[in-house]
């Protein structure tokens, strides 16, 4: 049987979606359900005075509204940060309390202050207009800058600071800048997103009067998580009346990690109602409820040496986490930033210090690459500077600053296990016709066109790991994965996967990963994920780690179904274990032409006796049944590291950028399924280009979001967007056994910087800011065109 | 409220609908056709896009009450007696999908563009599914796919 690691298999799930038979959150509807509603705070900072729903109770069709009084009744818990970060003076992170319904403050615009039940939507829409919240209205903190010096949101948090944190060594910095030759630096704004997964946030409820169990439908990436905060935090109902379930789940990005207040209330609400309840996010709640990402002020240093030696890097940052600290959003800008600000380089000295504050703005939290696409975008931006300041061509100073021996200790914190990041930059270069750039350039401008290139190499840590690390670091969980894998009687086999797809292809991927170690047909393989009631426990999936930590649980517990059925065989076969081999779904007793499948050996072990005669296939000590699971917490990170180049053609009169060609290439190790993993990489380019083109959310100085639409804000479209052209180059990842290494975040990870880098070289090093829209462009070359006719 | 008779998939439906029930309204919450997709408030991503009358339209803005008689083909009708439309076999081949949510509007879309135009290029496949966002692919997939489709229709 040919190996199925590394094939183009179409994905399994496919037909489904593509007949219209997806079964997302809201297509789920339950027999005498209620519809939800939120009042939500249209001011980003107010003391609540009085929430008066007298009026609205009477309105028709209303089941019930509760308030942030009910709430505190009940002592039901509100939202948590997932990581303990501390300060660089020893003190504790400082994180304000975060109840599912508001009763005193509102602290964004978007906070959820009450909630409508009424038997139709239309009755709950109609019936929330008539609650009357009191509001006195504060003088918002809208202003990342300003933050620090505003008054401040939470009692008890001075300055609006959560955590002033450090990592590396300041003095060793400050003896390395001493010995530079030119200091190069940089201010950055890394711009806030919007994740927009395409489903908007819902759930539906179920209370089951009877058993006494809540059941939650849930747009999660990780319902395993979501059911341990909203039972161990929440106090809804202990786990084991509790079940949440996340079906076909339409794209995460990170912004369906956090469990959120609706899950909470509406879990709650629906055992006090005694009703199912269903509630979906219209697209605007999502815009101001969802998670947003990245919004970083950055000022970086880099000292070099005049031939272009990398000597020391400082980045100080200061990061926004909204009006409340959620479940990544204290870990994305420190331990899944800081580490990574020195790129792929050697860097003798270097630290990373973040200031994290709150604003009255919506939680930020991971968005696809989560604190690594900042710390990429600063370091990348900074050694195009510093080329451009040394006269030295992009690529000479990143070849001359990589390690080219691994593992690799980096500055900050990892030990990358493998890596070739010469081979990844110098196929790159070939694969994009670096060297035809300046003919291009030279045919662009006869056109009246400016043209840019631009480059950046990346590394990227992800599937967190291991856990007694991460815990230490301040994780409130650890970050194993966890597989089981059933056999059937009759030789089907079911694969129980603690992680989530929302998009990323488990059903195939690990159907594939399966089918090799059991020798089992792909069709005969189902993967099961998304349901606390189905599988074991599991942490979900964001960061890159589906694969890389939950594919290897599973690659482990099937290599104990093959031994287990070792021990079967070998008795079968009346041969010793140590004698029998297992190939192609065959355990085949060596020198001989005795054998049985593994579908004989499960069948075996379920049936395990004979007619007439007392006999049975199982070695004493082994139990009957073929399922075995496992828990794999990997030894370190993954490392997938890569070089994307791309250009872009400027149209100076209108400002207009046109990306003309993007080249990535990436390592990740052993590919299951390139379909797939190219499909990975594309979507996370279109976001990354995004960020660095067209997406920005903006609030007022009021905290209004004046993006809160996809009238306002930019997504990237079909004709915005180039084909891509990708490449692959391979070193095996030592720290699993199939030599894997994430992949879903790499393309956001590089792209920004990329295609920055390319707008500033077209525009001959001016600074941009982020997202270098038309508007911004256009006034650049104004100003290009102004000093250039000056200096002639 | 008013009564409407309309075909929906090939099949007669007859409903008493109020007067502001949209076409997805009527498709996914009364037909229960929850294949249409609801994606955004503002008729701008084009997850719930059908054919009405042979037409690719946005199902969000479109008022049932004014498609009294009107042949409705949702992402449901699109396979005939169980073989996949060529369309539906490309996205598959090409991984024009990710998380499924954008792709039945996204597929709807595309089907009537080769109605329109036989074998689109590059530009003109990417210019005619501006309407329809995607989130996960880069679209870089589902223009091959269109064209893979193309191809074979």
């Amino acid at each position: 049987m040919a190996s199925l690691v590394g094939s183009r298999v179409e994905r399994k799930e496919d037909k489904r979606f593509l007949t219209g038979k997806g079964r997302y959150t809201s297509d789920i509807n339950i027999a005498n359900q209620t519809y939800a509603i939120f009042i939500r705070s249209p001011h980003a900072r107010a003391k609540i005075k009085k929430v008066d729903t007298s009026k609205a109770l009477k309105s028709s069709g209303v089941v019930d509204i509760l308030t942030g009084e009910h709430i505190a009744q009940d002592k039901i818990g509100g939202l948590i940060a997932g990581w303990a970060i501390r300060s660089e003076d020893g003190s504790e992170m400082k994180c304000p309390a975060n109840p599912p319904l508001a009763k005193d403050s509102v602290n964004f615009v978007g906070d959820p202050v009450a909630v409508v039940f009424a038997e139709t939507l239309d009755e709950a829409k109609a019936a929330a207009e008539l609650v009357k919240v009191d509001y006195k209205v504060l003088k918002a903190v809208s202003n990342l800058v300003e933050a620090m010096d505003s008054e401040a949101i939470h009692d008890g948090i001075d300055k609006n600071l959560c955590y002033d944190w450090l990592l590396g060594d300041r003095q060793k910095v400050k003896e390395a800048f001493e010995k530079a030759d030119r200091i190069i630096k940089l201010d950055i704004t890394n711009n806030r997103l919007i994740p927009n997964a395409m489903e908007p946030r819902a759930c539906v409820i179920d209370y089951n009067t009877a058993s006494e169990e809540i059941t939650c439908y849930t747009t999660s990436q990780n319902p395993h998580l979501s059911r341990l905060i909203m039972s161990a935090f929440g106090g809804v109902a202990p786990e084991n009346k509790l079940r949440v379930v996340a079906p076909d789940v339409g794209g995460g990005f990170g912004s369906k990690i956090n469990l959120y207040n609706e899950e909470i209330v509406c879990s709650w609400a629906s055992k006090k109602i005694e009703r199912p309840i269903k509630w979906v996010a219209e697209r605007t709640e999502s815009f101001l409820t969802d998670t947003h990402g990245r919004d970083h002020i950055t000022h970086a240093e880099l000292a070099v040496t005049n031939d272009g030696k990398f000597l020391g890097f400082k980045n100080e940052t200061i990061a926004n986490l909204g009006a409340y600290a959620r479940v990544f959003g204290t870990v994305t800008p420190t331990y899944l930033f800081g580490p990574c600000a020195t790129g792929v380089y050697i860097m003798p000295a270097a630290y990373s210090n973040v200031k994290a504050v709150y604003t009255n703005t919506a939680p930020v939290d991971a968005y696809r690459g989560a604190g690594r696409p900042e710390a990429t975008y600063t370091i990348e931006r900074i050694v195009d500077k510093a080329a451009m300041e040394l006269g030295m061509d992009p690529i000479e100073i990143r070849m001359k600053n990589f390690p080219t021996e691994f593992p690799f200790k980096q500055t900050l914190v990892h030990q990358i296990d493998s890596g070739d990041y010469v081979a990844g930059l110098n196929k790159a270069k070939e694969m994009a016709d670096y060297d035809g750039f300046a003919a291009r350039k030279k045919e662009s401008e006869s056109k009246g066109k400016l043209r840019g290139i631009g480059v950046t190499s990346y590394f990227e840590a992800c599937g967190i790991a291991p856990s007694p690390v991460v815990m230490m670091l301040g994780c409130g969980v650890g970050l194993w994965e966890s597989a089981e894998v059933r056999f059937n009687p009759t030789g089907q086999v079911t694969v129980y996967t603690g992680s989530h797809s929302h998009g990323q292809s488990h059903q195939t991927t690990f159907a594939q990963i399966a089918a090799d170690e059991l020798g089992v047909p792909i069709e005969n393989i189902d993967v099961v994920h998304g349901d606390t009631d189905k599988g074991t426990f599991g942490m979900g999936t964001y960061g890159s780690r589906s694969l890389t930590v939950g594919g290897i649980a599973i690659v482990n517990a099937c290599k104990k179904i093959v031994n287990k059925g070792k021990r079967i065989a070998a008795k079968m076969l009346e041969a010793s274990p140590d004698e029998v081999d297992f190939k192609n779904g065959e355990f085949v007793v060596a020198k001989s032409n005795k054998k049985k499948t593994i579908g004989e050996v499960a069948f075996a072990s379920y049936l395990p006796g004979v007619r007439d005669e007392v006999k049975s296939p199982l070695p004493e000590g082994d139990e009957p049944g073929l399922i075995e699971s496992s828990f794999f917490d990997p030894a370190n990170f993954s490392f997938p590291a890569g070089s994307h180049i791309c250009e872009v053609e400027i149209d100076p009169e209108t400002g207009h950028v046109k990306l003309d060609k993007y080249t990535a290439v990436d390592d990740f190790g052993t590919i299951v399924n390139p379909l797939i993993v190219e499909g990975q990489v594309h979507g996370g380019l279109a976001q990354g280009i995004g960020q660095a083109l067209y997406e920005n959310a903006q609030y007022d100085d009021s905290g209004q979001l004046i993006t809160a639409s996809y009238m306002d804000y930019t997504m990237p479209r079909a004709d915005d967007l180039p084909d891509f052209n990708l490449g692959f180059t391979c070193t095996k990842a030592t720290t699993n056994p199939l030599g894997v290494k994430g992949c879903g975040e790499a393309g956001t990870i590089a792209a920004t910087p990329t295609v920055m880098n390319a707008v500033i070289n077209a525009l001959d090093g001016k600074e941009i800011s982020l997202p270098a829209t038309a508007e911004k462009v256009w006034k650049a070359c104004k100003e290009m065109k102004k000093s250039n006719a000056k200096a002639a | 409220m008013k009564n409407i008779a309309l075909e929906v998939n090939g099949k007669k439906v007859t409903k008493e609908i109020s007067d502001h029930t949209t076409l997805s309204g009527l498709l996914r919450d009364i037909l229960n056709l929850t294949g249409t997709h609801i994606g955004c408030d503002t008729s701008q991503c084009g997850a719930c896009v059908v054919h009405v009358d042979g037409k690719s339209i946005k199902s969000c803005t479109a008022l049932a009450a004014d498609l009294d008689g009107s042949k409705v083909t949702t992402i449901e009708g699109l396979a005939s007696n169980g073989k996949l439309h060529p369309m539906q076999e490309a996205f598959k081949k090409m991984h024009g999908l990710q998380c499924g949510f954008c792709t039945p509007g996204m597929v709807m879309s595309a089907v009537d563009l080769l109605k329109n135009k036989k074998n689109p290029s590059d530009q003109e496949i990417r210019d005619w599914l501006e309407g329809n966002i995607c989130r996960c692919t880069g679209y870089h997939n589902i223009v091959a796919a269109v064209k893979e489709a193309a191809s074979k229709m």
